[in-house]
């Protein structure tokens, strides 16, 4: 088990990518959440999954319980707006009737989920339920409005024919169904980041039992991180059954340097945002929630 | 076993939700009461007619302060016991009992409630309405670690309870706006959704990827704030999550 400071406990770190052609059609990058979530419906390890689906507006996510591949499908790539999906997770014990629930969520998601088990205040028989948390690598997030600002006002493109949203090498790329590519310098999109992200002490998901993300890992991979007992089961599993093509993440470009570059960033950044918030006013300061 | 704890149930004004709570634990309470505690007193399920001395009251309901008996008995609970745990919401923050205004058969001038701690000191929140099963469980395994246990357990125990007591001291009045207030309002809100997903009364929806509660629904329990990861977080105890869970587990084997 290595103990990072900024990475977090985890019993293996691989580059990644799903054996499933369809999979990678529509995801983000290496389809690690949608293939881990696929193998675990079919293998009964999970009852179903609570994924980022379809919204009513283009490109808005609203929380879904997928209980099949096809419904998984539809939740593939990354939308780069809020998903409140812990908000199912009581409700998909209940009218899911869901006995083991998969999760996906961004780093502060996994800690809602784990706070939630060990104080589940109004979480009732929702603890040991959890079956594979699945968190994804997140800088910051953005509320929908600031992705139409963004996409349609910045990047002068309408949401409905976009056909992917990226962020990486800097950029926060729009890519368009007739083949348009708009790039825009993250030095523009950081005014329209979610306030609460800037407290964030967690970038890999450091508290899911399997976490991935694009950063570390050539396009078309995900950089994996295996973390608890239950993640480090389900992954051997599902490697025992093909689901993945892995190489070792020494030896692939940028590799975990990266990823401990940009974690060490963020992290020292926002420590130092909550000491700056203890100041905020005259005598006066904002709260911290880390007790 | 003469290392139990000795614990009871304190039944002040509350539905006895609370109470279906503990025994919701099923075989598990049984091997709470096997290996860890003495029920010394229940209304419910002991023949005990007064209150005695306890390690652990678990306290249900708010306090009817127009009944002699009622504060008699939350006097003499703090007197007696060495811990006290606010069970509940009624209990914690008046809860649903904050919106009495009397006139209920047979007593119809009991009209006024309020919190546990609003009458005596409390040492440990257990909120929820009703309190999970699970959190329970926990605390009740805590507890008995911080009293009984090793020096590695009694820092576990600590470590893992000590929210649950700075919430004590936090003060007796809970609701939607302490979302609003501590978290949305002070710029913490991630969007998670921890709170609806607490919420009893499924009064909370999403605005902007904010928590938008309907407050007229609001209850007043407190479950949002304190599922909220933004409210409270401990990383010492959280980042221990698999261990501590491993450890309350292996406690609750029978």
């Amino acid at each position: 088990m290595v103990q990072d400071n900024f990475l977090g406990n985890y019993s293996s770190c691989v580059a990644a990518r799903s054996t499933n052609r369809a999979i990678l059609a529509g995801s983000q990058d290496g389809g690690i959440v949608t293939q881990l979530f696929a193998f675990a419906l079919e293998e009964g390890i999970i009852d179903g999954a609570i994924v980022a689906g379809p919204g009513d507006e283009p490109w808005r996510p609203r929380p879904m319980v997928a209980t099949s591949v096809a419904e998984l499908y539809a939740a593939r790539g990354t939308k780069y707006n809020i998903s409140p999906n812990v908000s199912f997770i009581k409700e998909a014990t209940r009218s899911y009737g869901l006995d083991r629930v998969g999760i996906v969520g961004t780093p502060c998601q996994m800690q809602a989920v784990r706070k939630g088990q060990l104080y589940p205040v109004g979480l009732r028989d929702v603890p040991d339920k959890i079956a594979l948390a699945i968190g994804i690598f997140c800088m910051e997030n953005f509320p929908y409005q600031s992705i139409v600002q963004l996409v349609e006002d910045h990047a002068n493109t309408k949401l409905e024919n976009v056909t992917k949203l990226d962020i990486g090498k800097g950029k926060f790329w729009v890519y368009t169904e007739r083949g348009a590519v708009v790039q825009l310098p993250l030095k523009i999109t950081h005014k329209y980041e979610q306030p609460g992200c800037h407290v964030c002490l967690d970038y890999v998901a450091n508290l899911a039992d399997i976490s991935t993300g694009s950063v570390g890992t050539p396009d078309g991979w995900s950089t994996v991180f295996v973390r608890s007992k239950k993640g480090t089961d389900i992954w051997s599993k599902a490697m025992a059954a093909g689901c993945f093509e892995t190489k070792p993440i020494e030896e692939v470009k940028p590799g975990i340097e990266l990823v401990t570059k940009l974690a060490t960033e963020k992290i020292t950044k926002n420590r130092k945002t909550i000491e700056e918030r203890s100041s905020f006013g005259v005598g006066k300061g904002l709260r911290n929630p880390y007790i | 076993m003469s290392d139990k704890i000795t614990a009871g149930h304190v039944h002040m004004s509350g539905c006895t939700g609370c109470e279906v709570a503990i025994a919701d634990n099923y075989a598990g309470l049984l091997t709470l009461l096997d290996k860890y505690v003495d029920w010394v007193y229940d209304l419910t399920l002991a023949d005990v007619r007064h209150i005695p001395e306890m390690d652990v009251a678990l306290v249900e309901g708010s306090v009817c302060i127009n009944d002699k008996i009622s504060v008699e008995e939350i006097r003499q609970t703090r007197e007696k016991s060495k811990i006290v745990v606010a069970l509940g919401s009624c209990a914690c923050y008046g809860n649903i009992t904050r919106f009495c205004r009397g006139g209920q058969q047979n007593q119809p001038q009991h009209e006024a409630f309020l919190p546990i701690g609003d009458i005596i000191d409390v040492d440990v929140y257990l909120p929820g309405c009703g309190p999970s099963p699970q959190l329970i469980k926990n605390v009740c395994v805590a507890a008995y670690l911080l009293l009984k246990g090793s020096d590695d357990q009694k820092a576990l125990a600590e470590a893992y309870l000590k929210p649950l007591m700075m919430l004590s001291k936090r003060g007796t009045e809970a609701c939607f706006c302490d979302l609003m207030y501590d978290v949305i309002d002070q710029g913490l809100c991630i969007g998670c959704g921890a709170c609806a997903a607490a919420c009893p009364v499924r009064a909370i929806t999403h605005e902007y990827g904010k928590p938008q509660g309907q407050r007229d629904l609001c209850i007043k329990c407190g479950a949002c704030y304190n599922q909220c990861p933004r409210s409270w977080f401990s990383f010492d105890v959280v980042n221990q999550y698999e261990s501590i869970m491993e450890t309350i587990d292996a406690a609750m084997a029978p």
